[in-house]
């Protein structure tokens, strides 16, 4: 029997983004109109005002993150959603992010590119970008959602993760999944855990901003806290102050990517379907996950011992998953809306151990799972 | 030691790492007591205050002070500000940039954070040259003059800063120069308590890179160019158009009242909660 707290709702993706961070607790956006992800300002425009938070539409998707980063040193939890056009402008910003240890969401609804490119099509081309767009060595969260429940939750995960690593995460949608609906259930009740990052429990002449500790991740102190510390895209001491000495650089980069590497097994999220048995399994993610795996069912039927992994968590790279499929698989097929960007990561997970076929589209409509059903038979 | 320099001590950092990395004779540092002295006869609290900058040689300066202080991305201060302010409107922000930070790189930000009337604080260090780079020319480096990127002279006309602020719908402006150190102190006052955008341009000298390819002289003949090139603005007025055209107006410029906009977001949050939107979200 359906609980009363429960409602069934149809939903679109970006509405789902939006709803799933107003649970999360964001109460500060700022963005740039650009489509395909113009329904999450328009949505926030009207819900943030209704709970306090703030909406503001910013010069430009610099200006936006800008604001962001700011939102968020003040205490508030914050995000921006653009797509292609709009992600690259905001890699500058994403850098400092990463190294002023600033939790932030950005959500990217890929479109296709290079350029301004397909503004209404989808494409799943933003893969590397997210990875390596901003410059310098970093670590990087990059989540990846393939149905309209999933943008919900992975919104809250997003969150979560940036909070709880202290660092920026970005969730990737493409288009077809940020403008489909879907019915999902939503509940009040639901045990959908919430992080918060961690504060200074330290009096404020005790506190270190940038101090190490077992898990990485710093204490956070918000402006306006009595913690007055310094922030700065340059490279900084435990104290937050710029500097150059090689002993302080060293341990300082090495304990950004230690943050999220040593917390690899909390940030990989995957989904094995039949995969148990399978001697052809497709990897994928976004919306070609769902068209792999009705060709894995179909392929079934017909007699092929097929299965999926779909990737949730983009980056850091699900090597385990990928060998954990390796051990059953002669053939890894890859499916994706681009020339190759997660392929690549599998080619160089599988060592020549199976063969590895790729299925890339690049013009503006979706791989349909009788494309991948028809490569599948072909190679089998 | 001096009341002044102690009252100066009083808020440096001294856990930083000094010496600072400004030139000796630079108009940084004059601008940095002006700023302090202006704080501490407002009397704020030392949490109360965040102080922002970009990148370039002013961008060094919050770090030295004891604020809670952010040093952002080249010329996106304003951005950060906008985030910082809207999200705790009981924080003081304000923000440091030079003029190339300012008005070349970030003038886009410029201009829509005086738009919006969000209620921070701009003070643009004016030495028309980017100076920690190696003296390569900015916006507001005059026609004529040299620099390591126009060594046949500069052909682009320079931004008057005041006025532009003035025009993108700053609330209050206000000009000085390092050397009118009173007048400085007076104007930094007036703009932090101003509810809304306010501005202070100031104008400096960069001896190190721009005074020296442009053969002007050591930092105290270039502050001595200022006490013989600035005019009062309510001076100027009784001027003719021809006599000031040469000259630094210094002074205020605007000071003229605007809706601030955190005031009015409140009101939005308050509509927000009593109306239904036209368009309904999905839901309930």
């Amino acid at each position: 029997m359906k609980k009363r707290s429960e409602r069934e709702v149809l939903l679109q993706g970006n509405e789902a983004v939006v709803e799933g961070a107003l649970r999360a607790g964001c109460r500060f956006y700022a963005g740039y109109p650009i489509t395909p992800a113009t329904e999450i300002s328009e949505l926030l425009s009207v819900k943030l005002p209704q709970v306090d938070g703030t909406f503001i539409q910013m010069e430009d998707e610099i200006a936006s993150l800008g604001a962001v980063i700011g939102a968020s040193l003040a205490g508030v939890k914050s995000m921006t959603a653009t797509s292609g056009p709009g992600f690259s402008l905001m890699q500058e910003n994403l850098g400092f992010a990463i190294i002023a240890e600033v939790p932030c969401v950005i959500v990217n609804v890929m479109r296709g590119g290079p350029s301004t490119g397909l503004p209404t099509s989808p494409s799943q081309s933003d893969v590397m970008q997210a990875r390596w767009g901003t410059h310098g060595d970093h670590p990087i969260i990059v989540l990846c959602a393939s149905t309209v429940r999933e943008c919900y939750d992975m919104t809250i995960k997003a969150f979560n993760f940036s909070e709880k690593f202290r660092t920026p995460v970005i969730l990737l949608i493409d288009e077809v999944v940020a403008h489909m609906r879907e019915k999902m259930t939503l509940s009040d009740e639901e045990e959908l855990e919430v992080f918060n990052r961690v504060r200074p429990t330290v009096p404020p002449e005790w506190y270190i901003p940038y101090e190490d500790t077992p898990s990485g991740v710093p204490a956070m102190a918000n402006f306006g806290e009595g913690y007055r510390y310094h922030v700065t895209g340059l490279t900084h001491d435990i104290r937050g102050f710029p500097t150059s000495r090689p002993d302080e650089i060293g341990p300082f980069v090495t304990r950004l990517h230690r943050k999220i590497s040593q917390n690899f097994n909390e940030i990989q999220m995957t989904e094995f379907f039949r995969t148990d048995d399978a001697e052809m399994t497709i990897i994928a993610y976004g919306c070609v996950a769902r068209s792999a795996k009705r060709a894995v069912i179909e392929g079934r039927e017909k007699g092929v011992k097929a299965g999926l992994l779909k990737l949730m968590t983009l980056w850091p790279f699900a090597r385990p998953a990928v060998e954990k499929v390796l051990q059953t698989s002669k053939i890894l097929l890859v499916p994706e809306m681009n020339m190759g960007q997660v392929s690549r990561e599998v080619k160089r997970v599988n060592r020549g151990i199976a063969k590895i076929l790729t299925l890339n589209k690049v013009d503006g409509t979706i791989i349909t799972p009788q494309e991948i059903l028809n490569r599948m038979i072909w190679v089998s | 030691m001096s009341e002044v320099t102690k009252l100066i001590h009083k808020y440096l950092r001294h856990d930083k790492k000094f010496p600072h990395v400004w030139c000796p004779g630079c108009g940084i540092g004059i601008l940095l007591g002006s700023l302090i002295r202006a704080i501490d006869r407002m009397g704020y609290e030392k949490d109360e205050i965040v102080l922002i900058s970009g990148i370039g040689c002013s961008g060094r300066l919050p770090v030295y002070v004891d604020f809670n202080t952010l040093h952002t991305t080249h010329g996106r201060a304003l951005t950060f500000a906008t985030g910082v302010k809207l999200s705790n409107p009981n924080l003081k922000v304000i923000v440091v940039m030079g003029d190339g930070d300012a008005v070349a790189i970030g003038g886009n930000h410029f201009i829509h954070a005086a738009r919006r009337n969000i209620d921070v604080t701009a003070i643009i260090l004016n030495n028309s040259i980017y100076g920690m780079t190696g003296g390569q020319y900015s916006p507001t480096t005059p026609y004529g003059m040299r620099s390591t990127t126009t060594v046949y002279t500069n052909i682009e006309q320079a931004f008057k800063i005041s006025e532009l602020a003035v025009t993108a719908g700053a609330v209050f402006v206000g000009r000085g120069t390092v050397y009118h150190t009173r007048l400085l102190d007076s104007l930094i006052e007036k703009a932090v308590s101003k509810r809304g955008f306010s501005v202070v341009e100031v104008i400096a000298h960069c001896h190190t890179q721009y005074g020296r390819q442009n053969r002007l002289g050591s930092a105290v003949e270039m502050m001595e160019w200022q006490r013989d090139n600035a005019i009062p603005v309510e001076k100027a007025a009784t001027l003719k158009p021809e006599e000031v055209e040469e000259k630094i107006l210094i002074g205020v410029l605007v000071d003229k009242e605007l809706p601030v906009y955190q005031e009015e977001y409140e009101k939005i949050r308050e509509r927000a909660k009593e109306t239904k939107p036209p368009h309904s979200s999905p839901l309930p």
